[in-house]
């Protein structure tokens, strides 16, 4: 079986909560091996998308394929959509690995117990293999020295760093992250964000939610950028970002400039 | 007060913290079912859990007492006076201990399980490894208030032909015409037993902390 081209095929997603509609007819490829990141404003959809694509919220129509696998649900030759069962929800699904804003890092379990859980729990491995591995997931996002530490112990990007490498230790082909630096200081951000720019240059597949501007521009290979639920451009920084530039993307990377969005809009 | 006498208070305190302590074990054990049955997403296993949850906390202890052995020989069961106390106290520390108990799984946030999904951990795996270890932690301080409160009101359960703490205390006021100083020592016994309960809660939680919620 040949890999198909994208890690991520989005067809005619919506999604509607009651009556209101937040994500219209998506249609996006996701391209392997590089990031893309998702920008917009608050209630663009960007969050929405990301979650329907981890399968956490359940898209009202429309179908998603994980490396040409469904998940979630699955079109048939007739056109109907049909629910797949549980367990290949979690087989295709353990393909990817989710980084959360506010880290989700279980409070009960020291750094390497978060790490090494799904080792064990799932994957059954025994606590000294786990804990290897795990330790080599730690020494990646530079935290090893804090393995027995608690979360509460730990800054809020040391325990960003934990989720990410709770996230590799199951070695996803996707990573996905839901605005991972939005709940950190300035000064935190920044070693999250590097743990993220290595991991791009290793080549892992990563969608990345983010207002920080700045790292879309330098490290996502494509830039989405959703408005009113909608996929409003889709291209490389380069074509996005230079002029002529879409006016509302204008109007949006105005209201970022302290995120790095100033460099974007300078008159080169 | 002879040696002798103080004697019989303290096998009486001894009566009192094995059947508080039995009763605290066996309604967190019931308490655990009935939180899973309300928690449940099946009416049938919810309903009679609000039921029972209801009524152990509706009506007072002292009339479900009188209830419990006045009903066991109704039905044909001849049970001694401390089988009917426990099971009396048991159910009615259960429904208290179920409501703690659900307090503390509704508290463990969503985004914790949605990190256990995503990684995937099935529910039973994320019942076992993640919700339970966190809300049983949430829970410590209303176990704790819950003991004491159980340890006191034991005293109601002389009703039903039990000798514990309270009741000794009254014999040997009637016998020996020193209400006062019987009554003083039941008191400053049933605060020393408290103030150990107490002192446990504060060690379990001060050895959980580390592990809290952020």
């Amino acid at each position: 079986m040949t890999l198909p081209s994208s890690a991520i095929a989005i067809r005619g997603l919506c999604k509607s909560y009651g009556k209101a509609e937040v994500l219209h007819d998506i249609d996006l490829e996701i391209a392997r091996g590089a990031t893309t990141c998702l920008i917009g404003p608050s209630g663009s959809g960007k969050s929405t998308l990301l979650r329907c694509i981890a399968f956490l919220e359940e898209a009202t129509r429309g179908t998603i394929l994980i490396n040409g696998q469904p998940l979630g649900f699955e079109e048939q030759p007739d056109g109907k959509r049909v629910r797949v069962p549980a367990h290949q929800i979690r087989r295709v699904r353990s393909g990817i690995g989710m980084v959360f804003q506010q880290f989700n890092l279980w409070p009960h379990m020291t750094a390497l117990g978060n790490v090494t859980e799904a080792l064990v729990t799932v994957n059954g491995l025994s606590r000294a293999e786990a804990e290897a591995r795990g330790m080599a997931q730690l020494r990646r996002v530079g935290l090893e020295a804090r393995a027995r530490h608690y979360p509460s112990e730990l800054s809020g990007g040391q325990q960003q760093r934990v989720a990410i490498a709770r996230a590799l230790a199951l070695e996803p082909k996707i990573l996905l992250f839901d605005e991972p630096t939005a709940s950190l200081d300035p000064e935190l951000t920044g070693e999250v964000l590097n743990v993220m720019r290595d991991l791009g240059a290793d080549g892992m597949t990563m969608v990345v939610v983010t207002h920080e501007i700045g790292f879309a521009a330098t490290v996502g290979r494509r830039i989405v950028f959703l408005d009113h639920g909608r996929v409003l451009l889709n291209g490389t920084p380069g074509e996005l970002f230079a002029a002529p530039r879409h006016p509302r993307l204008t109007q949006f990377l105005e209201t970022y400039l302290d995120r790095g969005a100033a460099m974007l809009l300078k008159p080169a | 007060m002879t040696p002798r006498l103080f004697e019989l208070m303290l096998k009486a305190a001894g009566t009192t913290v094995v059947i508080s302590v039995a009763s605290i074990g066996i309604g967190l054990l019931i308490g655990i079912l009935v939180c899973a049955a309300r928690l449940s997403p099946r009416p049938w296993l919810r309903w009679p859990a609000g039921l029972f949850v209801s009524f152990f906390r509706g009506v007072p202890l002292l009339v479900q007492l009188l209830l419990i052995y006045n009903l066991l020989p109704a039905i044909g069961l001849t049970v001694p006076s401390v089988v009917a106390a426990l099971i009396g106290l048991s159910l009615c520390t259960a429904a208290y201990q179920a409501e703690n108990l659900r307090g503390g799984f509704t508290s463990v946030p969503r985004g914790l399980l949605e990190a256990a999904d995503m990684v995937g951990l099935s529910p039973w795996q994320q019942f076992r490894r993640i919700r339970a270890p966190i809300a049983l932690r949430l829970t410590v301080p209303a176990l704790v208030n819950e003991a004491i409160l159980i340890l006191k009101a034991s005293s109601l359960i002389s009703v039903v032909g039990v000798i514990e703490l309270t009741r000794t205390a009254q014999n040997l006021a009637a016998s020996t015409y020193e209400p006062l100083l019987f009554y003083a020592v039941a008191g400053g016994l049933y605060l020393a037993i408290n103030w150990l309960v107490a002192a446990g809660g504060s060690l379990a939680e001060r050895a959980l902390r580390r592990g809290r919620l952020a």
